[in-house]
């Protein structure tokens, strides 16, 4: 009854946004959490709430999965209205918390099944689901064991597993890889990446971390004291910042005012600076500017030990929106 | 209805193979009612000789009094497996999900009156042992049982809302002890009506603990007044029935919180 409650759900938004949020305020006493956020995000796509901590994201988590009221502003996941139909979000939604869901005295079979039954699957049919994700999720030998004894990443895929259990439309993830190892957090990624791409569930997660929203969002929202101040894919908003920097390394034997000439002429790179004999210009498309630069300093005769393109990266996104770096943003929050 | 009944039982399960899983926590709670019966037994064995006590031996009159504050002390710790939830995250995964919430309630609930009735099994074997009469037979020992679990329900729901509003266990560990010791000192469960204070005399007129302990040993004994004890399980079951429903209502406010 909840599996097709789901479908129903994911069939009529097919369309419209699998989430919207509208101007969410929320305080607590004193404190804004949310200070009238705002985003919509496409059915099938990975949707990235990125922000240091206590920018707003646990809160907007919280809100959009029915556990909290927002002071105001409204809300609606897979087509029905956070606050006026909570059971049908209920219904339609998979949460994986920050921390953990899962029963430390249970174990990981019992976990699920408990999960599925509390969606409404019963008898062969939830403990098929439950063996196909223990199958899925590599916990088929620690099945029958207690989850107090799962490591970190076990745990963490299980949380997921359970999330998934009755075939929501909806997953919400709170900082899926927090506290994970790197190796880990790699198979996470993975799986994720998997979620969205075979299955069309949209997923909405929360991070902190620049190279999770950089690897697995669609869409994101860059969030600074609850509210959005950046949104778009993850490389439009890269691609919003002025070009891509390109640096040139020359060679010992150099000219180096020659080659300082060469570069300044030519059209299309700005901001060059020489550096000892490193110079840096920025250029809108990296790529493209290196024959031209290559071929200006040839022209001139200037060996060139090096050339090299970063493309911006969040960071200087984040930087760039809020006036102050990530790193220093999260040293703030903690 | 149905949902309310399902989900019960699968919650139920979860509560009760966890407990089965730490032996030393099952150990010591069918040895501490033991100990009670046997420490305050051997404490008080004279006292039955005061005006008022009107069974000849005192194990007989402490049996219900020591399930009485078994009772008390298993399931007014009821709500810090709500803690334990609310800590790791299994309670807000609960809450997003479509899980009855009188079912949360419920469940616990269920945990705690298995957990009493063997405990109180306990308790009437040892008794019989140290040689209690217990003259109301089964029939006795059964309205013994379904009177302790009907005040465990309101004590373990008490707990588990108060859990929902507090959050924290140290705050959960001082509103129980303060709740528990008191009221199970201003009933008859250690001490016969007739020798208490006035006032005491009173005051556990009112006093739940009291009608549990009361219906016990009137049924136990070897004349019941069945009419005493069925008003007072009526009473139980009313407290047990509000109790349960106004701990359900705390998870609203324990999600304003959020």
């Amino acid at each position: 009854m909840a599996v097709s409650a789901g479908r129903v759900a994911t069939r009529r938004t097919t369309g419209e946004p699998a989430i919207s949020a509208e101007n969410l305020v929320k305080t607590y006493g004193e404190v804004t959490a949310l200070a009238g956020l705002s985003f919509a995000v496409a059915p099938g796509t990975v949707f990235g709430l990125l922000g240091p901590n206590g920018a707003g994201k646990s809160t907007t988590i919280r809100i959009l999965t029915t556990l909290s009221r927002p002071d105001s502003g409204t809300a609606t996941v897979a087509g029905a209205d956070v606050l006026a139909r909570p059971d049908a979000v209920r219904r339609a939604i998979g949460v994986v918390t920050q921390g953990s869901g899962t029963d430390p005295q249970a174990t990981g079979r019992e976990n699920l099944l408990l999960a599925g039954r509390l969606h409404g699957l019963r008898g062969d049919e939830v403990k098929a689901r439950a063996d196909e994700l223990l199958d899925r999720f590599g916990l088929t030998e620690a099945a029958g064991r207690v989850v107090r004894t799962y490591s970190g990443g076990m745990q963490r895929k299980l949380d997921v597993a359970m999330g998934l259990v009755h075939r929501p439309a909806v997953l919400f993830l709170d900082e899926p890889t927090t506290g994970l190892d790197p190796q880990a957090r790699a198979d996470m990624w993975a799986e994720i990446a998997r979620l969205s791409t075979q299955e069309q569930l949209t997923v909405m997660l929360t991070t902190h971390y620049l190279e999770e929203a950089d690897q697995l969002a669609d869409r994101l929202v860059i969030v600074d004291r609850g509210t959005v101040v950046a949104e778009g894919s993850p490389e439009e908003l890269k691609s919003g910042l002025r070009g891509d920097a390109v640096v040139i390394e020359l060679a010992p034997d150099a000219d180096l005012a020659v080659a300082g000439g060469a570069v300044e002429a030519l059209t299309g790179l700005r901001d060059v600076t020489v550096d000892g004999r490193t110079i840096r210009g920025r250029v809108d498309h990296g790529a493209s500017a290196v024959p031209a630069v290559l071929a200006a300093l040839e022209r001139e005769s200037v060996a060139v030990a090096a050339v090299t393109i970063a493309r911006p990266a969040l960071d200087d996104v984040y930087l760039r929106h809020t006036g102050r770096s990530f790193a220093a943003a999260e040293r703030v929050s903690a | 209805m149905t949902t309310l009944a399902a989900h019960s039982g699968y919650l139920t399960g979860r509560l009760l193979r966890a407990t089965l899983r730490q032996p030393a926590f099952v150990a010591i709670s069918l040895v501490q009612p033991m100990i009670w019966l046997l420490l305050f037994g051997e404490l008080f064995r004279r006292v039955v000789e005061l005006p008022g006590f009107t069974t000849g031996s005192y194990v007989d009159f402490l049996t219900p009094g020591v399930v009485v504050m078994t009772v008390l002390f298993t399931a007014g710790w009821a709500g810090m497996a709500f803690i334990d939830d609310m800590d790791r995250g299994v309670m807000d995964r609960m809450l997003a999900s479509p899980v009855n919430r009188m079912a949360m309630m419920v469940s616990s609930v269920a945990n705690q009156a298995v957990t009493i009735v063997v405990q109180g099994v306990i308790v009437v074997a040892v008794a019989l042992l140290l040689g209690a009469e217990l003259a109301g037979g089964v029939l006795g020992v059964l309205v013994m049982l379904v009177s302790a679990v009907l005040l465990a329900a309101a004590f373990a729901s008490l707990s588990n809302g108060m859990a929902l509003i507090v959050r924290t266990s140290e705050s959960l560990i001082g509103f129980s002890t303060m709740l528990t010791l008191p009221l199970s000192f201003l009933s008859s469960a250690m001490m016969a009506r007739e020798v208490a204070p006035e006032w005491i005399q009173a005051v556990s007129t009112w006093n739940p603990v009291d009608w549990t302990v009361v219906a016990s040993r009137e049924a136990l004994s070897a004349d019941p007044d069945w009419p005493a004890v069925f008003v007072r399980l009526g009473g139980l079951l009313a407290v047990a029935v509000a109790a349960i429903w106004l701990a359900t209502r705390a998870f609203r406010a324990y999600q304003r919180s959020l």
